[in-house]
């Protein structure tokens, strides 16, 4: 048991060290002299802080970014990792899945959950009922992608059928169907599996985005003698406009980064891969470093522009205010 | 600024990294102290009272308890201390840990791959004299040029395994008057019989496991390019001294591909061809079972994969045969896999441990307890606690047997656990075999 007391040693000294940092700067920032005392509060405050982001975020952004010019042995070979991914057909047919997935998910789930949000609005039981959509939100991708590889379960014709999919089919005369090896519709049947996590969330916030557009607004509208589809698309929507851009700019980033779905269902096999996945079977499987890095860098230049909008229109909406 | 609250957060800090450190500890412990006191095999290790040798290795859980159970004797006759400590992480680690310079004396490599790269950047001391003795007398050369790396002999090997099995049900074949094939081109035979019998399809396979997805796929195809194509053209293969795409594998794909590709052979139980995909290599022997397939060609552990109670056996319930040789005249080669015992200290303490694991005392200590199996030929058969060990001990031990090891495992990660499983996987899903070469060998990494 010696290593524990070794631990214990350890994990004191880091306390003392820790206690000892804090310490120095607060008696600092106490003692300062008042001309100075704001700006040395601000910077003492923020320094911890700061240099955790810098070692844990920006550090290795940078270092990913050099890597990405590097060779397996580590060695610069400029852009040829990027010449890989845009020529190699199996890395084309992974930044064309990511699109695919980009474009149907966050459309998906966001007509899904506003439809769903409008109908049961006010409807008897309306908790109940969100909770039902909302539950596959609270399950991890990795339990949704093994869910639904069962549901997809196939077994030959006469056979007995152990997916539910499958059962349904041959109950009614079909033929039983390999849901998941068949490209390009497989990629389909894995946005299913996202759009079924991500239909409860999207719900969740327009429910209550419709719940926070002023009755008066419906009311005059209704008056006016506006029908129930003219209310929704001139009174409903521009009043929940900032909600649907939260809701379609978040899953889109949550979208741009699926990776336990595709890896828990086909791992990438049956041309159904996209960026994040293969970012991790090149970087870690086939000890392709650099062409991982490159396919992060990729990524990360994907999800930028939208992060960067997200940000504009929440500013703008709040100058509105 | 003069009150103390700042302290709850501190102390709430410390007991978070408290716990977290806390559960970091490593694994491992000490031997079981069950030797019965009898030195005399012992003495030629000499006494190294007070010493330690540190072993590191990627074996965890009981294989760990037996590894360290079966030199407890070593170390109460010697005098030294072995301490152990397995981690999963080990092939990542170790070349982290040679070079911060934190080395454990000793390193078991899983496979031999790993091991090169040690010894190539000056890591790993050579085999003292003695181990190399031990090794020439114990393994037949194939094993020993598993652990020399350009011309020095580095590591001697430790406990095996063995690929290649076709499992089958004694009772059905008997019924049917099956009988196990010699050759590969009796197994073919027994294969359109069974087929044209029509009760079970001949075949039953599953290539499904996660990422690594197939798998079992790659050790069919070496399976094949070995017996078919020699041992010869196998490690030019492996060391990419012939493409992937090369006439001579192409053609042991599609030699495989005669019974996989072929529907009225598989996939007995779960349906067509493609559904070797979905099928999961552990469930995928069970048709056996249940008499819907009469084939399943899986590794020796699959043994563990058979439901509780079955009873495998010659007599018993599931049996397996060794996949026969293409060309009989060249006799049995197998594939298979081990670990191998490295040193990166040479000290008198740590040149006794080599010598004892490279022993046939070692080999019938661990054998003995279960689970494990050596080509050391001094190991006794009839240590093997069940019939498959105690038959696949006496192949490796066979001076006959041509041994290779489980090529994907000895290819650069980016074919033997990328591109080849990938490769395998599109195979079976309909592209074109040579297609499938050729992607293969484009993935091979350049220089």
């Amino acid at each position: 048991m010696e290593f524990i007391g070794g631990k214990f040693l350890q994990v004191f000294i880091a306390l003392a060290v820790f206690a000892a940092i804090i310490g120095l700067i607060m008696l600092i920032v106490d003692r300062a002299p008042k001309s100075v005392r704001d700006k040395l509060t601000i910077v003492g405050f923020l320094a911890p802080a700061a240099i955790l982001m810098l070692t844990g975020l920006v550090y290795p952004a940078v270092q990913t970014s050099f890597l990405a010019f590097t060779s397996a042995s580590g060695q610069p070979n400029g852009i040829d990792n990027f010449v890989w991914m845009f020529t190699q057909p199996e890395a084309l047919v992974t930044l064309r899945n990511t699109i695919i997935w980009t474009i149907l998910v966050p459309l998906l789930s966001t007509i899904f959950g506003l439809a769903y949000a409008v109908f049961i609005d006010k409807a008897r039981g309306e908790n109940a009922l969100k909770a039902l959509v909302f539950m596959p939100v609270g399950i991890s991708m990795v339990g949704a992608g093994i869910i639904w590889k069962l549901v997809y379960d196939y077994r030959g014709p006469g056979i007995e059928q152990t997916g539910v999919v499958n059962a349904l089919r041959v109950a009614l005369g079909m033929e039983p169907k390999q849901f998941l090896l068949d490209a390009p519709e497989n990629t389909i049947f894995l946005i299913i599996v996202m759009v079924w996590i991500q239909t409860g969330f999207a719900m969740v916030i327009l429910s209550a985005a419709i719940k926070g557009v002023p009755v008066e607004l419906v009311e005059a509208a209704r008056l006016d003698g506006a029908n129930p589809w003219q209310q929704f698309r001139n009174v409903t929507i521009p009043g929940i406009r900032g909600a649907l851009v939260v809701v379609l700019t978040t899953i889109t980033i949550a979208t741009l980064k699926v990776f336990d779905i595709v890896r828990t269902m086909t791992a990438g096999n049956y041309e159904t891969s996209v960026i994040a996945n293969e970012m991790y079977t090149q970087a870690f499987r086939a000890g392709e470093a650099g062409r991982g890095a490159a396919l992060a860098l990729v990524l990360f230049l994907l999800v930028l522009p939208i992060v960067v909008y997200n940000a504009r229109v929440l500013r703008q909406q709040r100058e509105i205010r | 600024m003069k009150n103390r609250n700042y302290l709850l957060p501190v102390a709430a800090t410390g007991i978070l990294a408290l716990t977290l450190t806390a559960c970091g500890g490593d694994g491992g412990g000490g031997g079981g102290e069950t030797g019965n006191g009898d030195c005399s095999a012992y003495e030629s290790y000499g006494k190294h009272d007070g010493k330690t040798v540190s072993i590191y290795a990627s074996i965890v859980d009981t294989e760990a308890t037996s590894l360290e159970t079966a030199w407890s004797q070593f170390e109460e006759c010697t005098g030294a201390t072995i301490k152990y400590e397995g981690s999963k992480e080990f092939e990542t680690q170790i070349g982290v840990r040679a070079k911060a310079g934190t080395a454990p004396d000793v390193a078991i490599f899983p496979q031999p791959g790993l091991m090169a790269d040690q010894a190539r950047a000056g890591n790993l001391k050579p085999a003292p004299q003695t181990v190399s003795d031990l090794v020439d007398k114990n393994w037949s050369e194939d094993w020993k040029k598993y652990g020399t790396v350009d011309g020095v002999f580095y590591t001697a090997p430790m406990l095996a395994n063995v690929k290649g099995y076709i499992w089958y049900a004694p009772k059905t074949f008997e019924d049917k008057g099956w009988e196990v094939p010699k050759t590969w081109d009796e197994m073919m035979d027994l294969t359109k019989k069974v087929a044209d019998d029509g009760a079970m399809k001949p075949w039953c396979a599953g290539f499904e496991s996660g990422e690594a997805t197939g798998w079992p796929g790659t050790d069919w195809v070496e399976d094949v390019v070995l017996r078919a194509q020699g041992p010869e053209v196998y490690d030019q293969w492996v060391s990419h001294q012939i493409p992937f795409n090369d006439p001579k594998i192409v053609d042991a794909l599609n030699k495989t591909g005669e019974i996989l590709l072929d529907p009225k052979y598989v996939n007995g139980g779960f349906g067509d061809v493609r559904s070797i995909l979905t099928t999961g290599y552990a469930q995928a022997g069970q048709p056996v079972l249940d008499g819907q397939c009469a084939m399943h060609h899986q590794a020796s552990f699959q043994a563990a994969n058979w439901p509780e109670g079955t009873n495998v056996g010659p007599d018993g319930d599931v049996w397996a045969f060794m996949a026969p040789p293409v060309d009989e005249s060249k006799g049995t080669a197998i594939t298979g896999g081990g670990e191998m015992v490295g040193a990166y200290k040479d000290t008198p303490e740590v040149q006794a441990f080599l010598a004892y694991m490279a022993s046939a005392d070692f080999a019938n200590n661990r054998v003995k307890l279960g689970g494990a199996i050596s080509a050391n030929k001094g190991l006794d058969p009839n240590n093997g606690q069940s019939e498959l060990d105690k038959q696949s001990i006496k192949l490796l031990q066979d001076p006959e047997t041509v041994f290779r090891f489980d090529g994907s495992d000895l290819m650069p990660g980016a074919v033997g656990s990328n591109s080849f499983w990938k490769g395998i996987v599109a195979w079976i899903n309909g592209t074109p075999t040579k297609q499938v070469a050729d992607s293969i060998e484009s993935s091979w990494p350049k220089g």
